[in-house]
């Protein structure tokens, strides 16, 4: 039984990164209709902006906060601004293909600058053990559990009880009424591609002291967080919290009790299944289109 | 001139160029095919970084038999498919040697272009059936398997009486795991955990609860160069306090780099290190850092090496040939004493094995230092 918490535990902190990245696609979905399947490289390209800040000498905290700035620029507004705007009057499609292309682009980029080896990066949290009953947990799996989970909290909060956070889920319910409302809605739109560039860079905080700072590391973490939204609802912001944490302890539990090698597959076989019997995601709203 | 002339003409123009370029090569063209990207871009940086120094410098003094060497990089992804069609189309661009790949299982593959063209290759490659197969143009830059298993069983058997196995499910780490438990047959120590992971897996909590569960007294690691880091960081926060003990990539110098104090403790044997008691291998460490600002490790000896080798097979065979420098690798004993960029005396067999001395080591402080050093399998 140890053991089982032990993994239990674990997953808990890798499932908690994976719903800060899930958290993005469910905000961009619901504000803009958009998916971006660049989301990975959203959380990579902060691990090297703040890798420059740090090889420029700045701490690791000042270095968190310079590259949110820099983020919302470039991963907010400038992904806006240039990508999402001009193809938003082509649907959903063209937007997904364009954001593959800018995955790619993002990860040979980052190839060129930095090269393909990995690179260390210090981890927010001191290097402490905890063995409570038998089961260690490290401070940095307690700290980013914790972390991840407020930011989430955080986040739903001041969706739902905001004045601004309210106008951003009314763009997100209808844009036309919200713009007869009197809404800036294109001011709405990029608050939440800002939010989203801002929890991109905490989850490369947290996550680069393990992935390590490479510039393929938000390939798999793209895709589980991708599965992760559509397992715990892609309409539902909770639902990116819940499908993180499934995916991540289930995978720990099944690279032990199963075989590792099954370990990638499980956020698949989960994504299937839930698709199967309840295809709007666990926390997720049945919606209702036009055709 | 009439038509029929110029065509005659530009025929005969044709056939001179080609026949200049196939019987008085001007250069030594070489092709790096290595692993820039994927699980492997740390080795195959190194790998590359290496050969690249050893052409600077053999250029710098004046070639091989008069003739400058030109290489040319080309990133394999880490992947084997991909590895075999940039050596098919390094053989169709008639280049006079291979180097890489430096993983396993894509020299498994790619080796057959190379054969087929009668090119030799060098690979950083380490499983045991890379020369296993008969291959006469494959030559290893580093020690087989089956060369240094052997010396790693000696070591694990007067350490520990059971032992706890990490390895990856690839044709390097299905090696590891397939040659110390043969070499480990019949000795004190038996192996009580066989545990595989994945190329690229980023947690190994589950891998190491269940070398914890086996209750071993060592646990012996067999991974590539990030997930050891990620296996090391692993096993101190889990506690594990007992021997770690691994084969050159484990202590190697990206690994130490990237695992920070989690590496301190970590013992393995290694056939190259820049931390050898060596003023050649010191040298080369020198001559390295200076041409790329870090330190190499055994990968980026394993390319440095590799050219010189083939500058001394070159110049054994005495022209530019490929069977005869193929046939001239048979039985090369290259000394540190003649070619001193060498950096250690090294001796070939039939198979393209190498066998010369080499080390163990144990991380201390965040540095690797050699505890033991020990003699060619060859000298006994």
């Amino acid at each position: 039984m140890t053991d089982f918490f032990q993994l239990f535990f674990s997953g808990l902190s890798t499932g908690a990164i994976y719903a800060l990245a899930a958290l993005g696609f469910t905000l961009l979905w619901q504000a803009s209709g958009t998916i971006n399947f660049a989301q990975g490289e959203f959380v990579m390209l902060p691990a090297f902006m703040m890798l420059a800040f740090l090889t420029a000498g700045f701490p690791l905290m000042p270095s968190f906060f310079l590259a949110c700035l820099v983020s919302v620029f470039i991963l907010g507004w400038a992904f806006k601004r240039g990508m999402v705007d001009p193809l938003f009057k082509y649907g959903m499609m063209p937007i997904v293909v364009a954001t593959i292309g800018l995955s790619i682009a993002m990860k040979n980029g980052v190839r060129v600058a930095y090269s393909a080896e990995a690179h260390p990066f210090p981890s927010l949290f001191a290097d402490k053990l905890y063995t409570i009953a038998g089961v260690t947990v490290s401070l940095s799996d307690i700290g980013t559990f914790v972390l991840a989970l407020a930011l989430v909290m955080v986040t739903q909060a001041f969706l739902a009880k905001t004045v601004t956070g309210r106008a951003m889920q009314a763009v997100a319910q209808n844009t036309e009424s919200a713009s007869v409302l009197g809404i800036d809605v294109p001011r709405m739109i990029f608050y939440t591609f800002a939010i989203n560039a801002v929890l991109a860079v905490a989850a490369a905080l947290l996550v680069t002291p393990t992935y390590l700072a490479k510039f393929d590391m938000g390939d798999s973490l793209g895709t589980k967080a991708f599965f992760a939204a559509i397992i715990g609802g892609f309409n539902n912001s909770r639902g990116a919290l819940l499908g993180g944490l499934i995916v991540g302890v289930c995978e720990n539990l099944a690279a032990a009790y199963i075989s590792p090698a099954y370990k990638d597959a499980v956020a698949l076989v989960i994504f299937m299944v839930v698709i199967l019997f309840k295809p709007q995601g666990l926390l997720g709203m049945k919606e209702e289109r036009k055709v | 001139m009439n038509k029929r002339f110029a065509l005659k003409l530009v025929a005969a123009c044709a056939f001179a160029v080609s026949a200049s370029a196939s019987f008085g090569q001007e250069t030594i063209k070489i092709s790096n095919i290595v692993e820039l990207s994927g699980a492997g871009a740390s080795a195959g940086t190194n790998f590359k970084n290496g050969v690249e120094l050893a052409v600077k410098e053999i250029n710098a003094a004046g070639g091989i038999l008069g003739k400058k060497i030109v290489s040319t990089t080309s990133d394999t992804q880490t992947n084997p498919g991909v590895a075999k069609g940039l050596t098919q189309k390094a053989v169709d661009d008639g280049v006079f040697a291979i180097y890489g790949p430096v993983f396993s299982g894509s020299i498994m593959v790619s080796m057959a272009e190379s054969r087929r063209a009668e090119v030799p290759n060098f690979t950083g490659g380490e499983a045991a059936s890379i020369t296993a197969q008969g291959n006469p143009y494959v030559f290893r830059t580093s020690f087989g398997q089956s060369t240094s298993f052997p010396k790693l069983a000696r070591y694990i058997t007067g350490k520990a009486k059971t032992l706890a196995v990490i390895y990856v499910n690839n044709d390097f780490g299905k090696g590891g795991r397939d040659a110390i438990t043969k070499n480990l047959e019949g000795t004190a120590t038996k192996i009580v955990a066989d545990i595989s992971t994945d190329s690229g897996q980023v947690d190994f909590s589950a891998a190491v609860l269940k070398a914890k569960q086996s209750n071993a007294d060592a646990v012996f690691v067999y991974i590539n160069e990030e997930e050891s880091a990620r296996a090391l960081r692993e096993l101190r926060k889990q506690g594990w306090t007992k021997p770690i003990i691994g084969e050159t990539t484990l202590t190697g110098q990206k690994v130490i780099e990237l695992a920070g104090d989690a590496a301190n403790g970590a013992v393995a044997h290694v056939g190259l290190t820049v931390d050898a008691p060596n003023p050649l291998m010191l040298a080369f460490k020198g001559k390295f850092y200076q041409a790329y600002q870090y330190i190499s490790d055994h990968n980026g000896i394993k390319g440095y090496m590799g050219v010189y080798t083939l500058k001394a097979a070159i110049e054994k065979a005495g022209k530019l040939d490929r069977k005869a420098v193929a046939a001239a690798m048979k039985g090369l004993h290259i000394s540190a004493k003649k070619y001193p960029s060498i950096i250690m005396d090294v001796s070939f067999d039939q198979n393209g094995d190498l066998d010369r001395e080499s080390f163990m080591v144990e991380v201390k402080n965040g540095r690797q230092v050699v505890v033991d050093t020990l003699p060619a399998l060859g000298k006994k």
